[in-house]
């Protein structure tokens, strides 16, 4: 019995969501008086299996083969069901990134289980010792917590809301390799190119300090205030879906339940009516500031700073006044 | 239509297993659609679910989709833009709200749907036993908001943005 984590990487690094899965992990498997073991998947990998030790696991599973050098749907479901035959975790956490999303679902339904997807918090019913995840629901309306009777107990989390451990490279850890051992055959949908859209700046998901903008900002044009304001805070735009609907904004800056979940130090929401699908994304920022025209607007509600009043003749004063304040 | 009090409170297993046995019966498919995520759960599992249920590939979020000779290649949203994913057919997709608006009905096709018949299927007109989770629901509630607001004053809009700058930079934010 053992708490297994799949853990993502891009280069020569672990993401942040891999470690924050680790963490949580951590804490399932000690309540549970369970090893946490890790599951590497990709090609030329090995190097990264002692940051997972340092990161919290007990044990490494590495399936290292150039067919699952990028994420491959088939081949990545393929690999996964086979290394959970193997280790038979009670519990198998999941990154809600772009390949775990798409994964998580069709692993469980292959292996005969279930997942709760996109979870913020994790525990152990102290009675059953099953897992109860929690998640969002009705568009961040409300949490639901659940549970399920089936093993693996799968879940995906959501980015930034899981601790991970401080590194300590003084861990000991063991790492297995098991082979791919993939058929051709079985590799079905292929992904052919991968395109990322530039967005000039900081990326929404790395800024500190996020301005974004919503419906009455009124077209492309004002956008390019809020990146005045952006660039001045060494920061990037963001914005909520009716902006990326009407093309004035690339949808990869979308803020909210369907587009990005971000934790940034300061969130300057204007125009933003504060829907609870788009407090989602940014309800983790440690202080949100809110400008808008109508006082009784949701996303006052969530703000600890608001301005009320017509943006167009708020924003320009606040951007002149915060580079007046940051030159000294 | 699949319609009975036993698919009320179905969770996702439920939901593919009723739909792939009732897809199944309604004879060959090319391509499956289905919606990214279900707006009151937001699970995003049940395209999935279909497709390993059928035992067919699967594309998940797609913002376009080209079906070719015995193939779909479709766009498939992702953090930092798209990948093009080609499946051969039959395959299931789930679509993204980038894929396109809806369409609004005609008169003519409002007057056309009057005259068809839904076709109602129970679970056991697919075979299956409908009515199980292997989810359970233990608690639901809504999260309390402890943000209180503070509301920046000023004489008019140009002040307060003046003075919304200068209480974030007194309380450290800035």
């Amino acid at each position: 019995m053992t708490v297994a984590v799949f853990i993502e990487h891009r280069g020569d690094k672990l993401l942040p969501i891999a470690l924050e899965g680790l963490g949580a992990g951590r804490k399932l498997a000690d309540a549970l008086g369970q090893p946490l073991s890790a599951v590497l998947v990709g090609s030329d990998i090995g190097g990264l299996a002692l940051s997972a030790i340092a990161s919290g696991s007990d044990k490494v599973y590495v399936l290292d083969d150039p067919l699952l050098k990028d994420y491959q749907p088939d081949a990545y479901v393929a690999v996964l069901e086979k290394v959970a035959r193997q280790i038979n975790p009670q519990i198998f956490i999941i990154g809600q990134t772009d390949a775990g999303r798409d994964l998580a679902p069709r692993l469980a339904f292959r292996l005969g289980t279930a997942v709760t997807t996109d979870c913020v918090d994790l525990a152990i019913d102290p009675a059953s010792k099953r897992l109860l995840a929690t998640r969002p629901v009705y568009g961040g309306n409300a949490l639901a917590v659940f549970s399920s009777d089936t093993d693996p107990q799968m879940v995906t989390i959501r980015t930034k809301t899981m601790t991970p451990l401080a590194p300590d490279t003084a861990r000991k850890g063991e790492v297995i390799n098991i082979a791919a051992g993939l058929d051709a055959a079985a590799i079905r949908a292929k992904v052919i190119n991968r395109v990322v859209e530039e967005v000039a700046g900081i990326n929404i998901e790395d800024a500190e300090r996020v301005v974004a903008g919503g419906r009455g900002i009124g077209s492309a044009e004002g956008f390019k205030q809020l990146e005045e304001l952006a660039r001045l805070l060494k920061g990037a735009v963001g914005a909520s879906r009716p902006p990326c609907d009407s093309n004035w904004v690339p949808d990869t800056v979308q803020v909210g339940l369907t587009g990005k979940i971000i934790a940034p130090e300061l969130y300057i929401a204007v125009a933003i009516s504060g829907s609870s699908q788009h407090m989602s994304g940014c309800s983790g920022a440690r202080t949100i500031v809110a400008i808008n025209k109508d006082k009784e607007a949701n996303i006052f509600r969530h703000a600890r700073y608001g301005a009320v009043g017509d943006w167009k003749k708020i924003l320009p004063a606040f951007t002149a006044k915060v580079r007046e304040l940051i030159s000294y | 239509m699949l319609e009975d009090p036993a698919f009320a409170d179905a969770d996702t297993y439920t939901t593919a297993e009723a739909l792939s046995a009732a897809i199944k019966k309604a004879g060959q498919f090319d391509l499956i659609l289905c919606g990214r995520e279900a707006s009151d759960t937001n699970a995003g599992q049940t395209g999935a679910g279909i497709a390993e249920l059928l035992g067919v590939p699967c594309v998940t979020l797609a913002r376009k989709i080209e079906p070719t000779e015995g193939k779909v290649r479709v766009e498939r949203v992702t953090s930092t833009g798209y990948e093009v994913i080609e499946a051969p057919l039959p395959a299931v997709v789930t679509v993204s709200n980038e894929v396109g608006e809806p369409r609004y009905p005609t008169i003519k096709g409002i007057m056309a749907a009057k005259k068809k018949e839904p076709v109602v299927w129970k679970p056991a007109d697919i075979g299956i036993q409908a009515g199980g989770r292997r989810v359970k629901l233990n608690r639901l509630y809504q999260p309390v908001h402890e943000e209180k607001c503070e509301f920046i004053a000023g004489e008019n809009p140009e002040e307060m943005g003046d003075n919304l700058a200068l209480k974030l930079r007194e309380v450290k934010v800035l």
